[in-house]
């Protein structure tokens, strides 16, 4: 089977996932996520600090930390349940089908090694190539990250280059062997602006080129304007708005993603005059405890749109418009 | 007006033992000359490495420049001695992207913020404690929060530990480098407000180091931008937005993601 063939690359449904305090007691950092990556798409994954961003990142690959337990759900990959996989295939699956950026370039990297050997480290663990075809991809692969200069950027050691430069070549590990699959957790949280679209650059191009789907996680909504093809939004673990990139960052359809795009500063158009140092707006309240969750929308204690139907459960999916999917009782939940 | 700071032709030279080329020098800051009224907010933005933090260090009186003076209080504090400094770095506070590293973990959130003052041993341990009280409120930390430690606190929370801390010796300087850039844009909007507040109530002088052009477009009354260690560019947001002339400019204002623009999002543009 090829990865053409198939609709979904990435089937997950109704995923739960716990973690668990040493009394035992239980804080779900994921509750009932559901949603599809395509062949080559890009989605992106919106949500803020404590979300649950890092836990979904980490359970698709099923690496969560010991205290922690995927409870209830499906993770359908290339067909294949993940949650039923055994411990060697899940072995032959990460790294060779799914990848995982993490978000601290610096310590990824051997300092006293040259970056091409330690691209080509990846394969070799990795990859069932005899020397010469080895050598053939580790050429393409940098030559597909770094076309203006290969061979320098090759025999150079990490502490030669740039955040940015530094950050490709974690990216051409995690693409040596050809996942399909891209997981990148805030790859650009510790990066200058430039440094920053230049990686999104080479994630543009990664889909273009190698036709990976990637799943890119941030916590800032303006990283995926004109590169993510779908946004999904976290709250509390739970997804509370999905849907095309233009429909959910133009068109949002939930109160809290309302309220988070509104928390931005003003765009540079123009540089408003009127509006320089004041107030912006907030979301009144911090994000909800996982312990302390009442009965109800998780949004609720801080909606200023709730009403009386908002506390006596959690809402349902429900999808107002093509492909964009709403869990507000406000659309009916 | 009298600017509260004035830095003329300020240098800072690095000597590079670690690359391929030892003894290389670096110059992380090469004649850099500006300065700011008191009471109102420059913005310094720029590319990794251009120098921010290096020029940071130095009005903190934490690095020496190598040469350069910076006017401050009538007096050239690049000139100062170590004896001379102790007067004025209080009056000078910086505050750093990631607060948990620059908090001891070991003491309360109460214990944070007077530190200074008993270092300085300048009050009484009541009139200490009460101003301490007074500052975690003042920065929205409640007094049920006094007594805990750092690892209890959020992210934003530590943010604001951090401002109360550096505010504890009512400085008149405070120099932000990339206070806002660690946190969730709703936490970020909360803590930019909150330092909006305290400027118009401390009369309080701003250095804000970022790299998100439209918070420093926002938050600042003047922007200025470095690039190699050089101020390459300074003036209002609008103008300097609007019509940047040097290459460093446009390439900062095409890389912000500011497309989000086009998109409207409600109650934005
Ligand atoms: N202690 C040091 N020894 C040698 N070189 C240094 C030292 N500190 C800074 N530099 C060099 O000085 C230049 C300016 O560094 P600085 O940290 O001021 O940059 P920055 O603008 O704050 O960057 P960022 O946005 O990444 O924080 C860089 O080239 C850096 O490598
Ligand atoms: N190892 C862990 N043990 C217990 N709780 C955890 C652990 N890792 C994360 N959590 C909790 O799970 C929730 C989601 O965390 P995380 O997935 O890291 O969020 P994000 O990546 O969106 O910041 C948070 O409430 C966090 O405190
Ligand atoms: S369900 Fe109610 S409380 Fe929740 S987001 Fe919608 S309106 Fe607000
Ligand atoms: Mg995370
Ligand atoms: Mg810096």
């Amino acid at each position: 089977m090829t990865t053409g063939d198939i609709e979904f690359i990435l089937e997950v449904r109704n995923l739960h996932v716990a973690y668990f305090s040493r009394a035992r007691v239980a804080s779900s950092a994921v509750v009932d996520v559901s949603f599809d990556v395509r062949p080559g798409e890009i989605l992106g994954v919106l949500g803020e600090s404590g979300s649950g961003k890092s836990t979904l990142a980490t359970c698709l690959l099923r690496l969560l930390p010991a205290n922690g337990e995927i409870q209830q759900g499906s993770i359908l990959f290339e067909g294949r349940d993940l949650l039923q996989a055994t411990p060697r295939e899940l072995e032959s699956i990460r790294g060779r089908r799914i990848a995982l950026i993490n978000q601290e370039p610096w310590v990824a990297l051997h300092p006293t090694m040259r970056v091409g050997d330690q691209v080509g480290e990846v394969l070799a663990a990795h990859e069932y190539l005899d020397k010469k075809s080895r050598r053939e991809r580790l050429r393409q692969v940098l030559e597909g990250l770094f076309p203006a200069e290969t061979n320098r950027i090759s025999f150079s050691y990490p502490h030669q280059l740039s955040g940015g430069q530094r950050q490709r070549v974690l990216i051409a590990q995690a693409i040596a062997c050809g996942p399909s699959l891209v997981i990148a957790d805030e790859p650009t949280a510790s990066v200058d602006s430039a440094t920053q679209r230049e990686i999104l650059t080479v994630f543009e191009s990664l889909r273009r080129g190698f036709g990976v789907a990637i799943i890119l996680i941030t916590h800032n909504p303006s990283l995926l304007v004109g590169l993510a093809d779908r946004v999904l939004v976290l709250y509390a673990g739970r997804v509370v708005e999905i849907g095309p990139t233009e429909s959910v960052l133009s068109h949002s359809l939930h109160p809290y993603t309302q309220a988070l795009l509104r928390c931005l500063p003003p765009p540079l158009c123009g540089a408003n005059v009127v509006n320089r140092k004041t107030k912006l707006p907030v979301i009144a309240g911090d994000a909800p405890k996982l312990n302390t969750l009442s009965l109800g929308c998780r949004f609720e204690p801080r909606c200023e749109d709730r009403f009386e139907p908002c506390r006596t459960r959690e809402p349902l999916p429900v999808s107002p418009a093509d492909e964009h999917v709403v869990s507000c009782f406000k659309f009916g939940g | 007006m009298q600017p509260l700071i004035q830095v003329e032709s300020l240098r800072k030279h690095y000597r590079d033992g670690k690359g391929l080329d030892s003894g290389h020098v670096v110059p992380a800051l090469d004649e850099v000359s500006f300065a700011i009224a008191p009471g109102s907010t420059l913005a310094l933005v720029g590319e990794s490495g251009s120098g921010k933090s290096t020029l940071a260090l130095c009005l903190a009186c934490l690095e020496r420049p190598t040469s350069g003076r910076i006017w401050f209080g009538g007096r050239n504090i690049a000139a100062l001695c170590e004896k001379q400094l102790r007067a004025v770095r209080p009056q000078i506070q910086l505050v750093f992207q990631d607060p948990a590293s620059s908090l001891n973990p070991r003491f309360t959130a109460l214990e944070i913020v007077t530190e200074p003052l008993v270092l300085q041993r300048i009050w009484k341990r009541r009139q200490t404690r009460e101003w301490g009280v007074a500052l975690l409120e003042r920065v929205g930390l409640s007094m049920e929060m006094a007594g805990r430690r750092v690892g209890e606190f959020s992210g934003g929370q530590r943010q604001r530990l951090a401002i109360a801390r550096a505010l504890s010796l009512e400085p008149k300087l405070l120099i932000l480098d990339e206070a806002l850039s660690a946190l969730d844009c709703s936490v970020q909007a909360k803590i930019a407000n909150l330092l909006l507040e305290l400027q118009s109530s401390f009369a309080l002088t701003y250095l804000f180091i970022t790299h998100d052009l439209a918070m420093a477009a926002h938050f600042a009354d003047e922007i200025a931008v470095m690039d190699r260690g050089r101020i390459v560019e300074q003036g209002i947001p609008e103008k300097l937005l609007g019509s940047p002339q040097h290459e460093a400019t446009r390439c900062l204002v095409a890389a912000t993601p500011g497309s989000i623009v086009t998109l409207n999002i409600p109650g934005v543009c």
